[in-house]
């Protein structure tokens, strides 16, 4: 319940910089002097931060482990994907295309368009995660979902060299990511519809608070603009899950072209 | 069709989601991967600072344009929760709340 300050603060007690200051920011160009480690440290505190998030999360994975049971799948078929795949949006729209017989090559196809943002994502975190080792970069990637991403870079955004947080957040959202998709896999049908108890809000409201965490000032507005647009049109106009791709390629181009002035 | 077994692992279905883990971890990693037999240039930088935000709003976008009065009033109370307690959990918490209290009003 501290949040994120506390873990923030627990560590690096001579370090001032180590707060992210509330104004304007001005180039986290974090790549240049300051020096990316990757200590159990940063594992701890990433694990530490990221707890309350995959609490948060969990709740979508007990909802994800009853829509698999409803599609068909076993218990242990479900908790399989979620240790192996670790991406809830897909997992999800995956077992809504789950049917009989499985159409393979759609399910497959829908999942490598939803997780295209990772690579963009990915692609984020490359100013620090290139200064590792390429194991150590690479394996942390592989438990990067959404919400452990978005904490994640505003860590390093803030300075804090902390290569190894991703990691920490990554485990955080395994073990409850797969262990709630159990719980829910297991209730199966004994819970009935899950809008009844709010649990289909969950994944926006992480992406509100995250939202909240994110916003950097006046200097955020035209690039959120821009994605907020492109997404709600393309979601319109475009099949499948293309337009979270889109939106962020189109705020990303924006601020590219702005970058001159 | 409802699975019986609890622990039935069916090939075809094991296989489904190693593709998919395959596809999905490709995703992962990729981007890092282009990243570091590139230039990247200050501009394309300053491009990739605004993603995480962007990409954020671009999923969350959709998602509450599909929803009501309910979901939009509980979206509020997810940000106001957020801005005054900066704590993730509660503001979880009271956006869950909210959501299904609004929709039993509404």
């Amino acid at each position: 319940m501290t949040g994120f300050d506390g873990s923030d603060a627990d560590h690096d007690p001579g370090d001032s910089a180590d707060r992210p200051t509330d104004g304007p920011v001005e180039e986290t160009r974090s790549s240049d002097g300051e020096s990316v480690t990757f200590s159990r440290e940063g594992v701890r505190a990433g694990f530490l931060t990221c707890l309350p998030v995959a609490i948060g999360v969990g709740g979508y994975g007990i909802a994800f482990g009853m829509l698999a049971r409803q599609a068909g799948l076993s218990v242990a078929e479900a908790a399989l994907m979620s240790a192996t795949v670790l991406a809830g949006a897909a997992q999800i729209v995956a077992v809504e295309l789950w049917a009989e017989p499985i159409p393979v090559a759609t399910v497959v196809l829908t999942t490598l368009a939803i997780n295209l943002r990772y690579s963009l994502m990915g692609a984020a975190l490359g100013p620090w995660l290139e200064r590792l080792s390429p194991s150590r970069g690479y394996g942390s990637l592989l438990l990067m979902a959404d919400e452990n991403w978005a904490l994640t870079m505003r860590e390093l955004k803030s300075g804090s060299g902390r290569g190894a947080f991703l990691l920490g957040t990554g485990i955080a959202m395994w073990v409850f990511w797969v262990a709630s998709t159990i719980v829910g896999a297991t209730a199966g049908g004994v819970i009935g519809d899950p809008a009844r108890y709010g649990i289909d809000f969950v994944l926006a409201a992480v992406f509100v608070a995250l939202a909240a965490e994110l916003w950097e000032g006046r200097s955020t507005l035209v690039p959120w603009l821009v994605a907020l647009a492109t997404a709600v049109a393309a979601a319109e106009l475009v099949p499948g899950r293309w337009y979270i791709l889109l939106g962020g390629f189109a705020a990303a181009a924006v601020e590219v072209i702005r970058h001159d002035r | 069709m409802i699975g019986e077994g609890t622990l039935a692992l069916d090939p075809l279905v094991v296989g489904v989601i190693v593709a998919m883990a395959l596809v999905t971890a490709l995703t992962k990693v990729g981007g890092l991967w282009v990243l570091r037999r590139i230039e990247v240039s200050e501009r394309l930088e300053a491009g990739l600072s605004v993603l995480p935000g962007a990409i954020v709003i671009a999923i969350l976008g959709p998602e509450l344009a599909a929803g009501g009065p309910a979901e939009w009033s509980a979206a509020g109370v997810v940000l106001l929760v957020m801005w005054r307690t900066e704590s993730i959990l509660l503001s979880l918490c009271s956006g869950v709340g909210a959501v299904v209290l609004f929709r039993a009003i509404v």
